[in-house]
């Protein structure tokens, strides 16, 4: 069956080694298509009838792209229409060595299916193997294989019967000398364009294509308008010799003609590079990593305050920008200069597809446009399409295909549309694309690895795991949860103690380490909730249904389970794997109204009552030992079943039940982060919260000072206790707002390893160490901890990546990162639907709270709607009003106003929709009046203001 | 020497690079290895039996490009200290080395050096459990190997090239020993690494059979793996040594085929 033939390879690197390797060529690689008979294959992946219509093959053919075609042009191939392509190995293996991202999208759509697409192992393949030519380059023998690849395949499928005539292949390529050399050997071979404009019925993927090096001269004048980017090699050598810096390049986000480059230093030796001006921007994008050259110290500039978008209609690529980068260089105080720089060359791209809106171009029918990127540090692209006509008023997502020297702009191209503008759904999408969420539907390759249904609870599941199914379980959540990861219990045993047990859904059985769900899990790091719709970290066979510990149903569980007196003191602390069902599933509400109604004297009920007498002494003991509670405004949309929009905005309430459930989560997660530790000193993955630099509490002491209170900050607990005693006279809601100013002035907790890191305390817990356990559902650092404990406990295997204390710091850099980035997204997702209840609601005026005073403006809160928003007072189109800043107080003085923090003012509210892609809330004051800057209060229907005033 | 130090940290360093960069892929999605072979597959065996003339035994053997030279010496009267005279059974002395030019780069390699006394070591561990050294008290088998190229699995070669110059130079033994190694990647066990995938953060171990009986002669690793792998591994490298024995015992009767033809004449 094989035969082999011994090769040697030689490769040198760096002229000193000769690595020899052998190389078995086969000849039990088989075809993969379904009408061969030759080859002894047991699966095949291309049809016997291949249906892709084409004005230049109208024959039934199977593609096969080259290297640069497949890194172009992903979005094409993406395209459910293109199907029955063939991978050649020496294409994978090049992408692979090219772009990590462009790989994977590549591999999901081999494992797809329905797309048809087969890998050819042709390096391997006795007859399609080359070898490289004295003098040949190694893209030339790459070239050459793929030629080689494809001219076999249009010999071995001529040999086999099909009713439709011999099969085909077509080789698809962009470069010019390969398909000349296609040619002259007899391929059918075509441009990646020619073809994909060819296909019938399919006009809109020939905007998806990217365009091609040959394309973009005749787009741009020849004009040069940049400076050449240096080569890789000259800015290696100038970072060695120190002329050069590396930065990640930062573009201002208010004006389009100034940066920053930052440098990372050793330790903390960080720095800021200044750019300013479009010629030593020199094509940067945000978020690439640069090199840049310092200027000379005579020509260090000073940040301009001034703020330049670039708008109005496309700017010839020959005509000055002289007069806008002016303006720039007047604020040049000595004093304030900085360093400032020019960006030599750019070290990596890290373009993305941008999300934005075209801005169709004046001329009617012409085909090359602008489109504005909803990040305003993007700067416009300029794509080519046809279609400008349907996708104006649509936001559309565009990628960058290069930026050449004599040209104003990027070039790109139309990836797709999202939908039209202000639209929800359209901005759900815009929101999750710019905070980078993985939102995507699961692949193929993640599905493989759910458990098939129906799904049972076997014997081999039972091994090491305990049978809690006789317990009285029952889980606590908001109304409307389908994920629920936490059930609880309390029983009391014969000693007269209580055994309390936290029963946590046992997501680490579903998802293995190492395979593609837990890499996918791994990448998007947790489930990001946005008004009315919930991102899922696993799917949704997992998340909703086989690891939601719904009431009724036999779960799998990993159970943290303490014996605990009647004063709340832990006694013994056991963990297992289990299996529960659950009696009940309750909302918070549901629950207190339970514990309230003494009529009621059911197993859950009374378990109930346990859980809540040992939270409040839990919390008590908590409290003491300075926890802090902090305060920050949730609301709740009440949405509107069928239209989905925002009817009304409720802030939450907290009930009992709500601390009860979270006070046995800390518990349990308290008690993990304990055991992982002391199992695994180098590798646990703990959650810290730093205590804030004390110069974070500025605000917060000054504006306590402003009313005469005092605050202490030397600890959390001081901090506690002097919160807990501030208190104004006949100002019930200042507790409140001093508690909303401590929120903000505390740090980031961050996931860490144990192993990188000395200081695991959690401040806002009071509590030495900390981790996460409780959500594996919905956060995979929970996931890892699972797998810890796991592993601690003998209940499971380790495997080398979790003791890697490298790769853990690794993964919980990227936890941090999705963590962050999906509370962004939350919040953006918050702020759009209040844009949509104030449409829906007009011009509305409500009392509010001055939060912070700024230089030009006060920034207020309307605790209804938790809502918070600035009012300038120095617009651009009105007189400015005399303004005094007094960084003291701190306090601002308009005209004869002076307002100080928690002042209590009356606003209009309304929604400024002027920029489409930018809607936002504006504010404006009412009350108190001051001359030329308060506007008079809107009229709006009485009916509605009455019940607000009764707050 | 210390210059000699210094290239061979620069190189291996330059291979690590290498590897982050490109990040060997040594399984691809289709089950291929980097050199073409499936997981289970073994590489190209050459041997030839009674190479040199003067030895009692000897024999040379190419796995891929891992090729080892072996020698037998003896049975013969015990040489040096005669305190290491056993009255009961014959001390089998074995002494591995790595020519200079084994490697891709070249290299003096004196003897005695922590590695190569250590592959003695395990060597003579390996021939004691076969070997049938009850049959010759008071005497002494030398088996001297040295590898001429290395390319992965020295232990393994360098154990059947000196089980084939054993059986030439007629010294019995209970069976045929046969070494593979074997690694692990991707929950899946390689059979025979080479070079490319030993260095690839493979958790390898090698394996010394007694094919018939099924008795291990030798189990070596000193990597990093789950024991609940280690099950599987063992049974992939069994098989694989199976296999090996079935090339080996080829190449001996082809060998005797060989030399009885002309003495019959």
């Amino acid at each position: 069956m094989l035969k082999s033939k011994t090769f040697v390879k030689k490769t040198r690197s760096g002229g000193v080694m000769k690595i020899v390797r052998e190389h078995y060529l086969r000849d039990d690689i088989w075809c993969g298509s379904e009408v061969c008979t030759e080859c002894k294959q047991e699966s095949t992946a291309l049809q016997r009838d291949p249906c892709l219509e084409s004005n230049l093959c109208s024959y039934p053919h199977y593609v096969i792209p080259d290297t640069n075609v497949v890194l172009h042009q992903i979005d094409v191939l993406e395209d459910q229409v293109i199907r029955n392509v063939i991978i050649l190995q020496t294409v994978l293996a090049e992408v692979r060595h090219r772009s990590a991202p462009i790989y994977k999208r590549l591999k999901d759509i081999v494992h797809e299916k329905e797309k048809n697409f087969y890998t050819f192992t042709n390096e391997h393949h006795r007859e399609t193997f080359i070898e490289r030519e004295p003098g040949e380059s190694a893209n030339d023998r790459n070239d050459r294989a793929i030629r080689v690849a494809a001219k076999w395949y249009s010999e071995h499928l001529k040999k086999s019967e099909s009713d439709t005539g011999p099969l085909k292949v077509v080789l698809l390529t962009n470069d010019q000398g390969n398909k000349q050399k296609a040619e002259e050997s007899g391929l059918l071979v075509y441009k990646c364009e020619e073809y994909i404009k060819s296909l019938i019925g399919n006009p809109e993927l020939v905007d998806r294509l990217a365009l091609s090096n040959d394309d973009k001269n005749d787009i741009t004048s020849s004009k040069v308008l940049f400076p050449e980017h240096l080569p890789l090699s000259r800015i290696q050598a100038g970072l060695k010799n120190g002329t050069f810096l590396q930065g990640t390049f930062r573009a201002s986000r208010d004006n389009y003609l100034e940066a920053t480059v930052f440098v990372q230093g050793e330790g903390e030796e960080s720095t800021e590079v200044l750019i300013q001006g479009l010629q030593n921007l020199n094509r940067s994008v945000y978020q690439d990593v640069v090199a840049v050259q310092l200027l000379p110290r005579d020509q260090w500039v000073a940040p301009s305050s001034v703020v330049l978008q670039d708008e109005g209609a496309a700017k010839d690529d020959n005509e000055e920008e002289g007069e806008e980068e002016k303006e720039l260089r007047v604020s040049a105080a000595e004093a304030a200069r900085k360093p400032t720089g020019r960006v030599v060359g750019i070290i990596k791209r890290n373009w993305r597809p941008f999300c934005g809106m075209l801005n169709a171009s004046i001329i009617k029918g012409s085909t090359r446009h602008l489109f504005t990127p909803a990040d305003r540090r993007i700067p416009r692209i300029r794509i080519e399409t046809r279609q400008a006509d349907a996708l104006a008023g649509q936001r559309i997502m565009v990628a960058i295909d290069g930026w050449p020297k004599h040209s104003r702009y990027p070039n790109g191209h139309f990836v797709r549309s999202l939908g039209s503008a202000g639209d929800k759904e359209t901005e759900q999408q815009v929101l999750l694309l710019e905070h980078d969420v993985p939102h995507q539907a699961f692949s193929q390759a993640v599905l493989s690895f759910l458990p098939t249904m129906p799904w049972e609870i076997t014997p081999e599941v039972m091994v090491n795991r305990e049978d809690l199914r006789s317990l009285t379980v029952c889980s606590v959540d908001p109304p409307g949860c389908t994920d629920i990861d936490d059930a609880l219990h309390c029983r009391e045993l014969d000693n007269g103690n209580l055994e309390v047990g936290v029963h946590i859904a046992d997501v680490s059985h579903f998802i293995r380490p190492g395979n593609a769900m837990d890499k996918e899990a791994a990448n998007r790091g947790t489930t990001v909730y946005l008004c009315g719709k919930r991102i899922d970290m696993v799917p949704e066979l997992l998340s909703s249904n086989l690891c939601s510990l719904r009431s009724n149903v036999e779960r799998l569980a990993f159970s943290c389970i303490w014996e605990i007196n009647h004063e709340a003191e832990i006694l013994k602390t056991r963990f297992t794997k289990s299996v529960i069902k659950s009696k009940a599933s309750l909302t918070y509400a549901e629950a207190q109204m339970r514990i309230d109604d003494t009529t009621q004297t059911d197993d859950v009920t009374k378990n109930l009552r346990g859980l809540n007498k040992l939270a409040k002494i839990l919390k008590k003991h908590r409290i003491l030992k300075g926890a802090l509670t902090l305060s920050s405004i949730e609301v709740r949309f009440h949405i509107d079943s069928e239209t989905h929009d925002p009817i009304d905005l409720q802030t939450k309430e907290l009930m009992e039940t709500n601390s009860m459930v979270e006070e046995f989560m800390l518990l349990a997660n308290i008690s993990v982060a304990q055991k992982i530790f002391d199992e695994f000193p180098d590798c646990a993955l703990l959650r810290k919260h730093p205590a804030p630099p004390p110069s974070n509490y500025d605000i917060l002491l000054k504006a306590a000072k402003s009313k005469a209170v005092e605050i202490h900050t030397d600890s959390a607990k001081a901090l506690a206790d002097s919160l807990d005693v501030a208190r104004v006279d006949g100002f019930p809601y200042f507790n409140t707002l001093l508690r909303i100013l401590a929120t903000r002035c505390m740090m980031q907790a961050v996931y860490f390893c144990s192993g990188m890191d000395s200081d695991f305390h959690h401040y806002g817990l009071a509590s030495p160490i900390y981790t996460h356990f409780t959500s594996p559902i919905r956060r995979y650092a929970d996931i890892i901890v699972h797998r810890l404990l796991a592993v601690a406990i003998a209940a499971d295997k380790t495997y080398p990546d979790l003791m890697d204390k490298q790769k853990q710091s690794a993964l919980s850099n990227n936890l941090n990162y999705r963590h962050k980035m999906s509370q962004y997204a939350q919040r953006a997702s918050v702020a759009f639907h209040t844009q949509l209840f104030f449409k829906s609601r007009g011009i509305l005026n409500e009392e509010g709270f001055v939060l912070f005073v700024r230089k030009n403006a006060i920034i207020v809160l309307i605790p209804k709607f938790g809502l918070e928003g600035t009012v300038f007072f120095d617009s651009k189109n009105k007189v400015v009003p005399k303004v005094v800043f007094d960084e003291e107080g701190p306090s601002l003085t308009v005209e004869q106003h002076t307002f100080h923090i928690f002042d209590r003012v009356m606003v209009t509210i309304s929604l400024d929709a002027s920029n489409i892609q930018h809607q936002k809330i504006r504010m404006s004051l009412i009350e108190p009046v001051v001359p030329g800057v308060s506007v008079s209060a809107p009229e709006i229907e009485p009916l509605a203001k009455k019940p607000r005033l009764d707050r | 020497m210390g210059n000699v130090v210094q290239r061979q940290t620069r190189g291996a360093l330059r291979f690590q690079l290498f590897r982050k960069m490109a990040g060997l892929e040594l399984l691809s999605d289709q089950g291929y290895r980097l050199d073409g072979r499936k997981a289970t597959e073994l590489r190209k065996f050459q041997a030839r039996m009674g190479v040199f003339a003067q030895a009692d035994g000897s024999a040379y053997l190419e796995q891929g490009n891992t090729k080892a030279l072996a020698v037998v010496y003896g049975p013969h009267e015990v040489r040096g200290a005669r305190s290491r005279i056993r009255h009961d059974r014959a001390v089998i002395n074995c002494q591995y080395s790595m020519a200079t030019f084994s490697t891709a780069e070249r290299k003096r390699r004196p003897h005695g050096d922590r590695k190569s006394t250590e592959m003695s070591l395990h060597l003579k561990q390996t021939f004691e459990a076969a070997v049938m050294t009850q049959l010759y008290p008071r005497s002494q088998i030398d088996i001297y190997v040295k590898i001429l190229q290395s390319d992965g699995g020295n232990y393994s070669v360098c154990v059947n090239a000196a089980t084939l110059a054993v059986i030439d130079a007629g010294i019995p033994m209970r069976d045929y020993v046969c070494a593979c190694t074997v690694g692990f990647v991707d929950e899946t066990p390689l059979a025979d690494l080479c070079y490319a995938e030993e260095g690839g953060g493979v958790s390898s171990l090698a394996l010394a059979l007694l094919p018939r009986g099924g008795q291990i002669a030798l189990l070596q690793m000193d990597a990093r793996l789950h024991q609940d792998h280690l099950e599987a591994l063992i049974e992939a490298a069994m098989t694989a040594c199976k296999g090996v024995s079935k090339v080996l015992d080829q190449v001996v009767r082809q060998h005797l085929q060989e030399a009885s033809v002309p003495s019959a004449e």
